[in-house]
């Protein structure tokens, strides 16, 4: 015998072997796909346990409570007492009879929710009578039970899927349950696990008499996972005490890690409005009101002008690019002219003389136009400049999609010189034509978590963590490793300008961010901010700004904090950020009257000015 | 041009090896697709990273051909024992996913050691079977190609990783080609039968069969007017015997419950589709359910109801029988044997002994996983979690493997040079 022949012979048979399996499974053996149009089955539905959500400190936010639906099989209903049935269910006769012909056009076969959740008395009632309706049945289901009311940006809500949905993913059948916003439309396929199929023997009345065969074609459901979050319980239910009776965001992230530590959104609502009967009412409700917006993630999809802080981006492509030492000064008039005729203010005194670091802390609007002038200029032509300026500022997270683990957000804008080639023509555009970048308005536009994002980058001196809500799940055995992302500033150059963001809450515009024994670093920012009212472009109060990190050293929090139409940055953002990092740090606040301040100060006047009709001044 | 490596290249198998990829990363898509998820060319996808594999293959495969072929026998040990470092590696820097330590984690990427152990150890086999003084009826060369095998594969049964180390065996048909004795065939072959017979009969009834088996053929021997000594026969008697008791001892008792279930179900013993049971039942409803057309690309409800577990990587035949039915699953089973034939034929080409060897370790890699894989999948074999090497999602597996394929691929074409 010859030996070669061994392996091929071998591969032959067993690839013959393998057709003959599948000839049986597939040609032959049908019964795997006829399981489910055999009359005498019916094949159910058997849902895991929505998996929980739980704080970075394993508090639980988010569990579950049994509810029922009553479902029906069109093609299995016999007559029945219909007056009977709807008194039960507390549902009018027409709209019942609508319901059920539109279970009949959806399916035949397959069954369609009558009633969904059930009240508690409702279904101990039909508990005991649903024997006399053929073809209908109820079918236990979970709903979320929030143990907080915090947190519904994050969370987002459930809800039952919708006819795209069921286009889109032959997963979901109708009357079931999808994640809809947040971490629960996100992570959806970890929460919701798998469903299984039990199918049931039928008699020939149609009535249940229990699993088919044992059991042994039945898939049972598939656990779902728990998922853990990086936020902190604690400090996001502060953080929205904070920011109650005003309209803002706070975004607050551990440096090192880049996890999300609170994601508060200025209006919200409580999650649990939007579960069991109510919920598509009070959604409506939500979703109409269009001047306070709770549904609007202002953390994540509001994109202002970041004003002042952006000072501090400025002051590190400077220094990267050699246009400024820390050393360098500059004189400051009040402002100064960057083109003929053009004046840009500053509160500075007249004949001061700044270092880069003074600069920071008074926040120097003459010293960053020079600054970003020398930026601009740089290189040959503006147009390289500002291409070179966008590159840095792209490798801290800005105009473009961070990249977190929610499905909402926005990219922000960082102009560049196709841009104003576009607006002004090329060549018909310098470094005072866009003199407003320097300091933070202009054409550039960021969200509240890319500003928290760059804030932890300057704690990290230079490098990111790509901000993340999910801390982990139960049971998951892939890798879960977030990029770091480094920054093209050299890490040298951002001991001068942690050094300025210091001498802020120091000595600087943020004095009352001070907190006792915590070196706090931070940058406050007073946005000018516009709408169109009756077609006119309106000026409002300015929006307050604040970003921040502490301690000086080892960082363990950095913020942004803004609040709409605040006035300026140490009004209201600072001292939130400061009193959001005393509650996270030291757990406990002890200034009180700063606390109480925050908690009872509240802009709905302000907020009511421009749709009042009548004159109104701003900035008071 | 006349002279180029792209005119003497084995076509044939290449053509194979592309199909197979690429079909392998049509199903990965559709196994983790997911509508309205994020774009899927994103390496934080399956899919994404596969093509970015499936990139790098090509790549380090296209460098591999422009080598001389002299470069892979020179270099067989540094490569032998670089592999054999990764692996005692893990034990100290390797991250432990679903119970093993199998993988270093470098950013977003895994890789595992093992995939690249199996070229490693082909080379220096080849090598060392080529070697004059290597001689296969001798003990001494046994033991030594023996050790060679062995120690990646200890090193990977620590990890534990069983699975993959099984994969070893597969050196077997290599050693067997070129001229290892048939009473080693005769062994395996046996102690295999037994193994299976023992854990379904009970042990007397096997026994039994084995002592008539064994005077049958004593009786024929003699009918044959061929007068053999009885002892053999004995003593493969009580071999067989020992072995039986010690099948059943290390079934029953070092085995563990999950082990034992998964044995237990393949041979029809216990009806479970809920728990050990689950994989291997869904994975056959949703093959079953493909019919001979299938259902189509991205249309497997079974595939979309996520039933089957694992389904990119150990279970991607799943559905491959649910999407394009008998007609695809056929078409692959074909191209995955014509490739394995392909190669050996090629081989059998071949008149250096160390590029014989190697090109032969390459098909019986090929095919141990061939075996094993989709006979897991139509539940045939009991579950053994490794991947249907090219097709499955993993990108250690699917560079390794190609690597080794490249370097058969150069070896074929310069059949004729002596470089």
């Amino acid at each position: 015998m010859n030996r070669s022949l061994l392996l091929p012979v071998c591969t032959l048979t067993v690839a013959l072997f393998f057709g003959g399996k599948l000839t049986q499974l597939q040609l032959i053996d049908n019964f795997y796909s006829s399981l489910s149009q055999n009359n005498a089955l019916i094949e159910r539905a058997v849902y895991p346990e929505r998996g929980f959500i739980y704080d970075r400190n394993g508090a639980l936010l988010v569990a579950n409570k049994p509810s029922y639906d009553l479902m029906v099989i069109p093609e299995n209903v016999k007559a029945f007492d219909t007056l009977e049935l709807t008194t039960l269910i507390d549902l009018r006769r027409e709209v019942f009879q609508d319901r059920l012909n539109k279970a009949r056009r959806y399916s035949k076969k397959l069954p369609s929710t009558v009633v969904s959740q059930l009240s508690e008395e409702a279904h101990a009632v039909l508990q005991e009578k649903i024997w006399k309706y053929e073809g209908f049945y109820l079918q236990k289901k979970t709903i979320r039970d929030y143990r907080k009311s915090i947190a519904s940006n994050v969370l987002g809500y459930v809800s039952e899927v919708n006819n795209t949905d069921l286009k889109k993913d032959s997963y979901y059948r109708k009357g079931e349950l999808i994640g809809r916003q947040g971490i629960e439309k996100y992570y959806e396929k970890y929460l919701r696990g798998i469903k299984g199929k039990e199918f049931l023997q039928k008699d020939k009345f149609n009535r249940v008499i229990g699993a088919y065969e044992g059991g042994s074609f039945d898939s049972p459901p598939i656990q779902a996972r728990d998922i853990t979050l990086t936020l902190d319980q604690t400090l996001q239910e502060y953080g929205e005490r904070l920011l109650q009776n005003k309209r803002g965001g706070i975004v607050a992230i551990e440096p090192a890690t880049g996890e999300i530590l609170a994601l508060v959104s200025a209006p919200s609502y409580d999650p649990a409005i939007l579960v069991g009967r109510q919920r598509s009412e009070n959604y409506r409700k939500l979703s109409l009101d269009t001047l306070a917006k709770p549904l609007y993630d202002r953390g994540l999809q509001a994109q202002y002008a970041p004003g002042s802080p952006f000072k501090v981006l400025n002051a590190l492509i400077a220094l990267q690019e050699k246009v400024v030492e820390p050393k360098t000064e500059f004189t400051c008039n009040q402002g100064h002219f960057y083109a003929r005729g053009a004046f840009m203010q500053c509160h500075c005194p007249l004949q001061t003389k700044n270092d880069l670091t003074r600069a920071i802390y008074k926040s120097c609007n003459s010293y960053f136009a020079k600054t970003y002038k020398g930026i601009i200029n740089a290189y040959g032509t503006p147009e390289e400049g500002i291409d070179r300026w966008k590159k840095h500022l792209q490798s801290f997270g800005l105009g473009n999609y961070l990249g977190y683990d929610l499905s909402v957000g926005q990219p922000g804008y960082i102009p560049d010189s196709d841009y104003y080639n576009r607006a002004y023509g090329k060549g018909g555009w310098k470094a005072p034509t866009i003199i407003s970048n320097a300091i933070g308005q202009g054409e550039i536009l960021t969200t509240p978590i890319q500003m928290a994002n760059f804030a932890a980058a300057i704690a990290n001196r230079g490098h990111y963590v790509k901000p993340h809500f999910m801390k982990s799940i139960s049971e998951k055995s892939e890798l879960g490793v977030f990029e770091k992302k480094q920054t093209t500033i050299d890490s040298t150059h951002f001991e001068t300008v942690v050094d300025g963001m210091h001498k802020v809450v120091e000595y600087g515009t943020a004095r009352i961010a001070r907190i006792k024994g915590i070196e706090v670093c931070g940058k406050t920012g007073t946005v000018e901010n516009f709408i169109s009212l009756n077609g006119q472009k309106t000026q409002l109060t300015d929006h307050s700004m604040f970003i921040a990190f502490a301690p000086k050293e080892n960082p363990q929090i950095a913020l942004a904090v803004f609040v709409e139409n605040g006035y300026w940055g140490a009004r209201w953002a600072a001292p939130i950020a400061s009193l959001m990092i005393e509650k996270y740090l030291k757990k406990e606040v002890k200034r009180k009257w700063l606390e109480n301040r925050i908690l009872n100060g509240s802009l709905l006047t302000e907020y009511e000015k421009p749709y009042s009709g009548k004159p109104f001044k701003i900035n008071q | 041009m006349k002279d180029s490596v792209f005119l003497r290249m084995d076509w044939v198998s290449l053509l194979l090896y592309l199909f197979l990829v690429g079909f392998g990363l049509v199903n990965i898509y559709s196994a983790t697709y997911l509508e309205g998820a994020q774009s899927l060319m994103s390496l934080s996808t399956p899919f994404g990273k596969q093509l970015l594999f499936m990139g790098l293959s090509f790549l380090g495969g296209g460098f591999l051909l422009a080598l001389r072929v002299k470069f892979f026998e020179q270099f067989s040990t540094p490569i032998y024992i670089s592999a054999m470092l990764l692996l005692v590696g893990l034990f100290f820097f390797g991250k432990t996913i679903s119970g093993a330590r199998s993988w270093y984690a470098i950013g977003g990427f895994g890789l595992q050691p093992a995939e690249f152990a199996k070229m490693a150890t082909a080379l220096l086999l080849s090598k060392v079977i080529s070697q004059f003084q290597t001689n296969l009826k001798s003990i001494r060369s046994l033991f030594k190609l023996a050790g060679i095998i062995s120690l990646p594969a200890l090193l990977i049964v620590l990890q534990p990783d069983p699975g993959s180390a099984l994969v070893f065996g597969a050196f077997f048909f290599v050693l067997f080609r070129e001229g290892l004795n048939y009473i080693f065939l005769i062994i395996l072959s046996s102690a295999l039968i037994l193994f299976v017979l023992t854990l379904v009969f009970a042990i007397p009834v096997v026994i039994s069969l084995v002592i008539i088996l064994l005077s049958l053929l004593f009786y024929l021997f003699k009918r044959m007017r061929y007068n053999p000594p009885v002892l053999p026969f004995i003593l493969s008697g009580i071999m067989a015997t020992g072995f039986i008791f010690s099948v059943d001892f290390i079934f029953n008792e070092i085995f563990e419950q999950r082990h034992r279930d998964r044995f237990n179900i393949i041979l029809g013993k216990e009806v479970d589709t809920q728990g050990v049971g689950y994989n291997i039942n869904q994975s056959k409803i949703a093959i079953g359910s493909g019919g001979f057309q299938g259902k189509g690309f991205l249309k497997g409800t079974q595939t979309k109801g996520d039933f089957v577990p694992e389904q990119h990587t150990d279970y991607i035949f799943s559905i491959i029988g649910e999407e394009w039915g008998f007609l695809g699953s056929i078409l692959v089973i074909g191209c995955f044997a014509a490739l394995i034939i392909r190669i050996l034929w090629q081989a059998e080409k071949q008149t250096n002994q160390f590029r014989r060897v190697f090109s032969y370790s390459v098909s019986s890699i090929l095919f141990v996983h061939f075996l094993i894989n989709i006979g897991m999948s139509l539940g045939l074999i009991p579950t053994i979690g490794i991947p249907l090497l090219l097709v499955s999602y993993g990108g250690s597996s699917l560079l390794a493997t190609s690597l080794m394929f490249f370097i058969y691929l150069n070896m074929d074409a310069n059949r004729l040079r002596d470089w």
